[in-house]
């Protein structure tokens, strides 16, 4: 038996991982040992198609400063109103996470910053719209939600010279193409505990976003940003130290290398008698560590008070019951509506893979056609991930595993079948197999090859009818290849095993 | 000049073809080329613009065209007031140069009256001050007295009208703005209900407060004016949903049985003896009109000044934050961004500015913020609820409207003295309600005073009516701009 993979963090440190409830647990050089306890911010962008205060365009990806206006640019004399559209999905967002969704005070956050064209960002402070709200992971960890709450984005600038950062730069380019889109800061509770419950949540609740209409949650053209608040503690105990807040975590697998970083040089920090300094930190992709952005001593006074340019928003009780009865099916329970129809565990991967991928639902009707849910399952993971797959109407998909288990066609001729299927709207699984030549063996045929391919080994058949159970497995194999190879892979494989089982029980 | 006409009879003449409007805005503009160099009610003035859109008026009237109820009446327009492509300062350094490319929505309303905008007046530096004189341009001097100040910080805007350089203007009122300068110049300003005039495209100095509103020879005029400019705008999310109310129709119904308060606590200490005397002489004329006046106490107006020198300086601080060199006006370059914006702010803002600018910043730092901001907006709800409680049992206040009449200028130096001009300007603001400035007679020295009419929110109807008996019983004043 081949030992396991010892998991390591960025640097190659190992990382060891408790055996219960998927606490990440770190090893420091002294032996003391350190949990991880991990919040997560996450800045969605809304999928609206105005900005926040304004009516110019919240469009990605087009020629710098032209979707601007004169409220983008906050020229002197213009005034925010707030976007409808945003509140609405803002409060879908917390009905779709179990929250309250009450009415809520804008507030100015001010610093300095060139991207941000009025020097300060309207944001929501101690009256969030949406409070209190909870996430369940596909592993059923639950992960509380403290809030969220609506704001604007900033600009984006473009340092030119001295190596493309701000210190150093010759001059800097500002494109207010981004300022003023609508935000959604969610924030978790400080309930992660493990670099993978990180991973989750986030891919959780860009599903969720994605599946309400909210956002696009594209994480790489920063539509969906995170930052992690991490700190550790003695394993065990139920302190909260100080934490850090890692900012510039990219992707998914940052998050993952961020936190695992993060959480060894904090408990090294502790165990060697230092100290962690509450500060912002920076994910260094390249480097694999975090560095110092700015520590609470230089932090701003944001000077935080009540946007005196807009009025409360409160939708009021009856329009969120609206929204909240119009939500789309979310992705735990449709993590649960397929599970309950394959019959797989809610928490089995292809059934959270299916989900994620927003599959599902092209899964369960091939499933209601009289499709074996099993190889349903199956090829929509393995096999229906590829461009087009998603849209593969169930009743084709439906047709090939009807005729797979029939015995009409291996699964190695499936997969081929299903790759000619997703790329040719017109095709037919039966029309395809037969332009192939796949053609089931009848049992006759195949039979002399099974027998010819014993006759050709005595010395393996022997031991594979007297072996143990370990033996019998490994010559399986060998028998299999080699009827595989004589029928030109034209060979049902559970026909083969069938037929192998009989002959050696006879 | 000619003979001073009201902005009504000015529209009048025009729509029935007695005078042209290239006739009225010629005679006005005669009348700044004349005057202005002594006055400097403008920082920019619109001739050729003016020209133009009277033409347009006349060519429409021509046509047989229907043309809006200030068709030809000239108007200045304060300089905080976004002018798409024309200039606006804010008489401060750090916005000279920069061309705003939209109208404010009071511009926009005027336009669509048919006013012709003979151009942009001069303030305090961004709306700060009861002066003029801390404009980086130069003071304005009070028509009635050139020696001495017209008030501020919409002093140009009410010189403006009192010089005859137009017979309407429009100015902004955070803590008294308007009415102060109205009564220094002896003219009448209006500070409307929060929210009934949009602020979109007014720069803002503090959002809460900031109320645009205007300047007439007559309460007519500027009931005229305000029904042009009020009403709901989509752009201003502070701007109530409601229509622009109907005051001229109802201006000649009297104040039978109107109930009216004189403000306790306005007409004793640090009020000049004179103008509380001229208060009391308009309450007896409005008695004498039929009006029900009493004494009443408003308490908490005696603390208006310091709750809004905190609230005021707070919000300034945050909206003129934008000021920084980066996408408009000055720029003062620098080796780093932010030495860049620091020296474009050094050298842009005016010391009243600073001094604003530092305040507010520091009454919303973390741990002063309850002290001194949250503790200022405790004391704004007691106004407002004294406020209320007084508009129980009246339906209009009356008060002064400065403590003292016009001072010379320079005569004062001290931040703290001149922040007290607008002691019984000030707590109306800080309540949202309506509030305007009549003349009513002189000082032994012949210099305006202003009576100041207050009404709960959306009081206009009233306040105004009110305003119309106190100005038809206005004694003559005894010097003016033959002096």
């Amino acid at each position: 038996m081949t030992a396991p993979t010892v998991p390591t963090d960025s640097l190659g440190h190992a990382i060891t991982v408790a055996d219960s409830d998927d606490v990440l647990v770190v090893e420091a050089a002294d032996g003391s040992r350190w949990e991880l306890v991990c919040g997560l911010e996450v800045h969605a962008e809304l999928a609206t198609e105005t900005k926040m205060f304004s009516g110019a365009p919240n469009h990605f990806g087009d020629d710098p400063n032209t979707n601007i206006d004169p409220v983008t640019l906050g020229l002197p004399g213009t005034l925010p109103v707030v976007n409808q559209q945003a509140v609405e999905l803002a409060a879908r967002f917390g009905c779709a996470v179990g929250a309250t969704v009450q009415r809520s005070v804008f507030s100015r956050k001010n610093y300095f910053y060139p991207d941000m064209p009025k020097n300060f960002q309207i944001s929501q402070y101690d009256q969030p719209i949406v409070v209190d709200g909870r996430l369940e992971l596909p592993s059923g960890h639950v992960v509380g939600i403290e809030r969220a709450h609506l704001e604007e984005d900033t600009g984006k600038s473009t340092h030119v010279g001295g190596a493309g950062r701000i210190k150093g730069a010759e001059y800097s380019l500002v494109d207010y193409n981004r300022a003023g889109v609508p935000l959604l800061e969610i924030v978790s509770r400080p309930h992660v505990r493990s670099a993978e419950q990180a991973r989750q949540y986030v891919a959780e609740l860009r599903s969720i976003l994605v599946a309400c209409g909210i956002s696009d949650g594209k994480m790489e053209e920063g539509s969906m940003r995170v930052d992690a608040n991490i700190s550790v503690r003695r394993e065990g105990s139920d302190e909260l130290r100080t934490r850090c807040e890692i900012k510039n975590v990219n992707s998914l697998r940052s998050l993952v290398r961020a936190i695992e970083y993060e959480a060894r040089r904090q408990a090294d920090l502790h165990a060697s008698g230092g100290t962690v300094t509450q500060e912002t930190r920076h994910w260094d992709e390249s480097d694999g560590r975090t560095h110092t952005m700015r520590s609470k001593e230089e932090a701003d006074d944001y000077r935080y008070f009540p946007e005196p340019d807009l009025v409360p928003v409160d939708l009021g009780a009856e329009r969120v019951a609206e929204i909240a009865a119009a939500l789309p099916v979310l992705p735990s329970a449709r993590r649960h509506r397929l599970a309950d129809v394959t019959g797989e565990p809610a928490t089995a991967e292809a059934v959270v893979v299916t989900v994620e991928r927003g599959q599902d639902d092209q899964a369960l009707a091939a499933i209601d056609q009289g499709a074996d849910a099993g190889r349903v399952l199956v090829h929509v993971v393995q096999n229906l991930a590829v461009d087009g797959g998603a849209e593969l109407a169930p009743e084709r998909l439906a047709e090939l595993v009807k005729l797979e288990t029939a015995g009409d066609l291996t699964a190695t001729q499936a997969k081929q079948v299903l790759a000619e299927l997703v790329a040719d709207p017109a095709a037919t699984a039966a029309g395809v197999a037969k332009a192939k030549g796949f053609e089931a063996m009848d049992t006759g045929a195949l039979e002399s090859i099974v027998d010819g391919v014993i006759a050709a080994n005595p010395a393996e058949w022997e031991q594979f009818c007297a072996g143990d159970d370990k033996a019998r497995k490994k010559l399986s194999g060998f028998f299999t290849g080699q009827i595989m190879k004589a029928s030109k892979g034209q060979a049902d494989g559970r026909a083969v095993a069938q037929l192998l089982a009989q002959k050696s029980a006879g | 000049m000619t003979a001073p006409s009201t902005a009504i009879e000015l529209a009048a003449a025009i729509r029935s073809g007695e005078r042209s409007a290239a006739d009225v805005v010629e005679a006005h503009l005669a009348a700044i080329e004349a005057s202005e160099p002594s006055i400097h009610a403008f920082n920019t003035v619109t001739a050729d613009q003016a020209r133009a859109a009277a033409a347009d008026v006349d060519r429409a009237i021509a046509a047989g065209e229907p043309v809006g109820p200030l068709a030809g009446v000239p108007v200045a327009v304060k300089d905080n007031l976004c002018t798409d492509g024309v200039a606006t300062t804010c008489s401060s350094r750090i916005l000279e140069g920069w061309v705003p490319p939209y109208d404010a929505t009071v511009v926009q309303r005027l336009a669509a009256a048919g006013a012709v905008t003979v151009g942009k007046t001069n303030l305090d530096e961004f709306a700060m001050g009861s002066s003029t004189e801390n404009s980086a341009f130069g003071p304005t001097r009070n028509p009635v007295d050139l020696s001495r100040v017209p008030g501020g910080s919409s002093g140009g805007s009410a010189a403006a009208v009192a010089a005859g350089f137009a017979p309407l203007s429009l100015g902004s009122d955070t803590g008294g703005s308007i009415r102060q300068p109205a009564a220094f110049c002896g003219v009448v300003g209006v500070k409307p209900t929060y929210g009934l005039v949009s602020r979109y495209g007014l720069i803002a100095f503090a959002s809460s407060l900031d109320q645009v509103g205007p300047f007439a020879t007559t309460v007519a005029d500027a009931a005229l004016l305000l029904e042009v400019i009020a009403g709901h705008d989509p752009a201003d999310a502070t701007s109530l949903p409601k229509p622009a109310p109907a005051i001229s129709e109802h201006l000649d119904d009297g104040v039978a049985g109107l109930r009216v308060g004189v403000i306790s606590e306005l007409m004793g200490e640090g009020i000049d003896p004179a103008i509380a005397a001229q208060v009391r002489a308009a309450a007896e004329a409005l008695a004498a009109a039929g009006a029900e006046v009493t004494e009443v106490s408003v308490p908490a107006v005696t603390f208006g000044l310091s709750a809004y020198y905190l609230i005021a300086p707070a919000e300034a601080s945050s909206n003129l934050a934008r000021f920084d060199g980066v996408r408009y006006g000055l720029r003062v370059d620098a080796p780093t961004t932010n030495e860049m914006m620091v020296a474009t702010r050094t050298q842009g803002f005016g010391p009243e500015v600073k001094r604003r600018i530092m305040l507010g910043t520091y009454a919303l730092s973390a741990g002063y913020y309850d002290a001194f901001y949250g503790q200022a907006q405790k004391v704004r709800t007691l106004i407002a609820r004294d406020f209320a409680a007084a508009y129980q049992d009246v339906d209009v206040l009356l008060s002064p409207t400065t403590p003292t009449t016009a001072f010379a200028l320079g005569a004062i130096e001290d931040p703290l003295t001149m922040y007290l001009n607008d002691t019984c300007t000030i707590p109306t603001n800080l309540a949202g309600d309506a509030a305007m400035s009549v003349p009513f007679g002189t000082d032994a020295a012949g210099l305006p005073v202003g009576v100041q009419v207050l009404a709960p929110a959306l009081g206009e109807e009233p306040m105004f009516r009110a305003a119309a008996v106190v100005e038809a019983a206005a004694p003559a004043r005894s010097t003016g701009k033959d002096a």
